[in-house]
């Protein structure tokens, strides 16, 4: 094989997969283009928006700006993950959808995917820390008000907690 | 049981959550191939020559095409609707691709490739040869003798001049007495930065040409496709997937022209021309930049004598909507603070800087900022407080114009400004901020604006509907009116669902994603104007509908038509109100009736001849960090009455969007260009600062909800009305929190440190104490 392709083996939204891809390749790239899930979305390719962002063994990354052939091993999850085997939303989409978090929805995967990570960390953060732990992504439509306050809503359910909007 | 006026979970929300929605490129054939631009690299000249060879010999590269290859057929790009009149038609200056360069970053030559890595490959190795000409990038600079000049057909630059007159100003302002305030008022080239960049593909089908696009207005597209490549409009089609925002940038001819070119010159193949962040920021439409020269005649009193107010707005360099965003800036003003003696004039003026064109607020953005930091100059300048001057001074109830023929029904503007003032504790902050000194000081800000509905009288308005009656008893609907993010789709199903009689609007399937082939025309998603304009024609189609389902229903039931009504998808006889049959059993028998089948369908237009005023307020409360040059927003509310709210959650949610465009429009947003190169120099979201959740408080979102009498729903504009009053508040707030007036935006540090300088702040006698 060409020095330019690679041989890719990861689990990508609980599966062990495996693929041929070009050295050159974003993660990006390859989850849109070899594994069709597009809720991956570009919006600058080069780690300033957000909308790309996956979990890779647990932790966000933009993955416009991470190499495909760094994949080898990792365990990567996309918003494509989230939906229960019949079709039922988790707990943090069902939050963007009764918020109205979502406006064109192109920065929502990005989203959803850091308030997961948020929420897995299964601690309760101040509105100080939420927005500095959301604030790598833009979004233009929202001014992020309700997206914040479906991360808040759903962190406090998950805790436990009453909320206090 | 009512459909409207209630928070329904967005229609198409469940898709958008679950990232299954598909936009342009998750549309793409895979065997598309990829078009990649050259951009000018200098911001005025002419191109001598294109050396291909290098490119042309990369594996991969299909074809190079430069401007010296394009039909000499000029187009207009504005998303306007067509006027059959020809002196109201836009500008057609744009060729495909251009010989005379005319910003940096203009579009010289294009790499059409099998692979993305080809392509830019290909661009990199084109050789442009140019023969380079002055530049100018300032309004009024590019005004004067001897600038370089952009187009032949506009000597000296203006694309057009435009001005208004009302009673006798000169004569007005020789009255003894009158306190004279003026000011000149800078804002900035900002961009829409829609997370979704633009981009198309195209590709010929059974000798037609389709065009799939990233934008708000599919049948313009349409249009300005067939002029720019002397094709007739019938042959092509334009399909508008999903869009990941637009704002006013895609509601222009961006590069679907090119793209559906570079496709007939490959024999029809599906190319695809995607933009990076970099080239949206500067190769498609930026908002204009205006400077503003106000002055105001102000009597001891508060009352305005008479108010100059001049425009210069920075058109770069090409005409996209041209003279029609100065236009309706310049006409806030006689309008915003009525008074007897007014002069206004505006000009817009062709510069080396990238094309401006729509930006969510026409215009409004700029005339706000300047006219309420004006006002509240005013109000200082009589030691009055200013929401004291605004109550004093504002359009007041009744108030009429006759060339649209709006007329302030409520008194909307004070109890929007009283709702705020509520809300923020406007009396009591500003008594308790009046007492700071220190380093740190607050401040609290406000700002008013007002809005038209849709474009009537200026242009068309128009709105075709389809409603189709399914075996189920539910509706499929269908208009050109497009979902671009703010919630259409799901205003429109309750709107339907109201209109036809149905229980609920999941009743109502909005056929999304226009396709000009099959969905009836309709101008698009601008001018805050769907809602309004599709309201009509939805009540006059579902009046059709009804119709022919009661006819039918007759035929059925034996019932007089008068005698029944549609109420919660049941066909229900009115006078004891019993349920007679579903609209599904009807539309089953309608279907399937072996003497008298029918599909139940009706389709209609409707032209739309009225307007409405939206107005609304902001109040804004800021911390100023002396020393640091910092402000930060500690408190924003925006008031809005913008008639009825088909679905309120909604509706704040766009006020929320269009407070945060605003917040950086006040405080951190600008496209900034070498003086020396023209060249632009932070077009990318790194550097270009577009707010993210740390930089807003929370936003709050209130109406005063007066039902519109023109409108059948009581509505009327709220999609951009949100933009434009929180700059200038924002700004009069720093204005109250130190004393110093800035009047240009963006209000950054830097702009804070040159003007705390100035005014003596930073060398403030409580420094050198503490010192």
């Amino acid at each position: 094989m060409s020095v330019q392709y690679k041989v890719v083996r990861c689990n990508i939204n609980g599966k062990d997969v495996e693929r041929v891809v070009d050295v050159r390749a974003s993660l990006t790239d390859m989850l849109r283009n070899d594994y069709h899930l597009t809720s991956v979305k570009k919006g600058c390719e080069v780690g300033e928006c957000g909308a790309c962002n996956v979990l890779i063994d647990g932790e966000c990354f933009n993955s416009c700006i991470y190499l495909a052939v760094w994949a080898e091993g990792k365990h990567i999850r996309t918003l494509e993950s989230l939906l229960g085997p019949d079709g039922e939303l988790s707990d943090i989409q069902q939050a963007f959808v009764d918020e109205a978090a979502i406006q064109c929805g192109f920065c929502t995967p990005g989203f959803i995917m850091t308030a997961v990570e948020i929420l897995e960390a299964g601690k309760l953060y101040s509105d100080d820390e939420l927005r500095k732990l959301l604030s790598g992504h833009l979004c233009r439509c929202t001014g992020y008000e309700n997206i914040l306050r479906a991360v808040k809503k759903t962190m406090y359910r998950r805790l436990g907690k009453e909320i206090d909007f | 049981m009512s459909n409207v006026g209630k928070s329904e979970i967005r229609v198409d929300a469940f898709d958008k959550a679950t990232g299954r929605t598909k936009y342009y490129e998750d549309r793409m054939p895979a065997d598309a191939l990829y078009v990649r631009i050259k951009h000018a690299d200098i911001a005025h000249g002419m191109v001598k020559a294109v050396d291909k060879a290098a490119a042309e010999a990369i594996p991969g590269v299909v074809k190079v095409l430069t401007c010296f290859d394009v039909p000499d057929i000029p187009f207009p790009t504005a998303g306007h609707p067509w006027s059959m009149d020809p002196g109201h038609q836009d500008v057609a200056d744009r060729h495909l691709l251009n010989r005379h360069v005319r910003y940096w970053g203009d579009d010289v030559a294009v790499v059409i490739a099998e692979n993305e890595v080809a392509a830019n490959q290909g661009v990199r190795a084109l050789k442009v040869e140019y023969d380079v000409l002055p530049f100018v990038l300032d309004a009024q600079k590019a005004m004067e003798e001897g600038a370089p000049q952009l187009h032949e057909r506009f000597p000296g630059n203006v694309l057009k001049h435009t001005d208004m007159k009302k009673g006798d100003y000169q004569k007005a302002i020789t009255e003894p007495g009158l306190v004279k305030v003026e000011g000149w008022y800078d804002t900035p080239t900002v961009q829409h930065c829609h997370i979704e960049n633009f981009g198309c593909f195209a590709y010929e089908n059974g000798g037609r040409l389709t065009v799939v696009s990233s934008t708000q207005i599919p049948h313009i597209i349409r249009r300005v496709v067939g002029q720019a490549l002397g094709r007739p409009w019938g042959d092509i089609q334009v399909i508008k997937p999903y869009i990941g925002g637009g704002f006013g940038n895609k509601q222009d001819a961006l590069y679907e022209p090119l793209c559906a070119w570079c496709c007939t010159q490959v024999g029809g193949r599906c190319v695809r021309l995607d933009c990076a962040r970099e080239e949206t920021f500067v190769s498609n439409r930026v908002r204009h930049a205006i400077r503003f020269h106000i002055v105001t005649w102000l009597r001891k009193n508060g009352d305005i004598a008479a108010r100059k107010v001049e425009c210069f707005s920075n058109q770069g360099a090409y005409a996209s909507h041209g003279h029609s965003i100065v236009a309706k800036a310049m006409g806030s003003f006689p309008q915003h603070y009525p008074c007897d003696n007014m002069e206004c004039d505006a000009w817009t003026v062709f510069t080396n800087r990238p094309a401006a064109g729509a930006m969510r607020g026409y215009g409004m953005p700029q005339a706000s900022f300047a006219d309420e930091a004006n006002i509240d100059d005013c109000a200082a300048a009589l030691g009055m407080d200013p929401y004291e001057f605004r109550q004093k001074n504002v359009m007041p109830q009744g108030f009429h114009d006759a060339f649209s023929g709006n007329t302030n029904y409520y008194d909307s503007f004070r109890e929007c400004m009283e709702k705020g003032a509520a809300y923020i504790d406007y009396e009591r902050k500003k008594a308790e901020f009046a007492k700071d000194t220190g380093p740190i000081r607050r401040g609290i800000g406000l700002a008013t604006f007002w809005y038209n509905t849709a474009v009537y009288p200026i242009s068309l308005e128009t709105s075709s509907n389809r409603m189709l009656l399914n075996l189920d008893g539910t509706v499929n609907y269908q208009c050109g009116e497009t979902e671009i993010g703010q919630g259409a789709d799901t205003a429109y199903a309750q709107m339907v669902a109201e209109a036809v009689g149905l229980k609920s609007y999941r009743d109502v399937h909005v056929i999304s994603c226009q396709d000009t082939d099959v969905t009836p025309t309709g101008l698009g998603a601008y001018a805050s104007r769907q809602t309004y304009v599709a309201g009509f024609a939805i009540r006059q189609t579902a009046d059709i509908l009804r119709k022919k389902i009661l006819d039918y229903a007759c035929e059925v039931t034996r019932q007089a038509v008068g005698n029944m009504d549609i109420v919660d998808g049941n066909i229900i006889r009115k006078g004891d109100g019993s349920v007679l049959m579903s609209l599904k059993e009807l539309a089953m028998t309608a279907q399937y009736n072996p003497v008298h089948s029918e599909h139940i369908t009706a389709e209609s237009t409707y032209t739309i001849r009225n307007n409405a005023y939206s107005f609304g307020c902001t109040f804004a409360e800021v911390e100023v960090d002396i020393p640091l040059c910092k402000v930060t927003l500690k408190n924003i509310v925006n008031v809005h009455d913008c008639g009825s709210l088909i679905n309120p959650a909604l509706a704040a949610a766009q006020v929320h969007g269009g407070m945060s465009m605003a917040i950086g429009y006040g405080l951190s947003e600008q496209l900034l260009f070498d003086e020396k190169t023209g060249k632009p120099l932070n077009n990318n979201l790194l550097d270009y600062k577009l707010s993210t959740v740390m930089d807003h408080p929370h936003l709050e979102a209130q109406f005063a909800e007066n039902p519109e009498p023109t409108s059948p729903f009581g509505t009327k504009a709220l999609g951009e009305p949100p933009a434009c009053s929180g700059a200038p508040a924002i700004r009069n707030a720093i204005f109250n929190a130190t004393g110093v007036a800035i009047d240009h935006n963006p209000i950054n540090p830097h702009v804070l440190f040159a003007e705390f300088t100035k005014a003596g702040l930073i060398n403030d006698p409580w420094r050198s104490k503490e010192d």
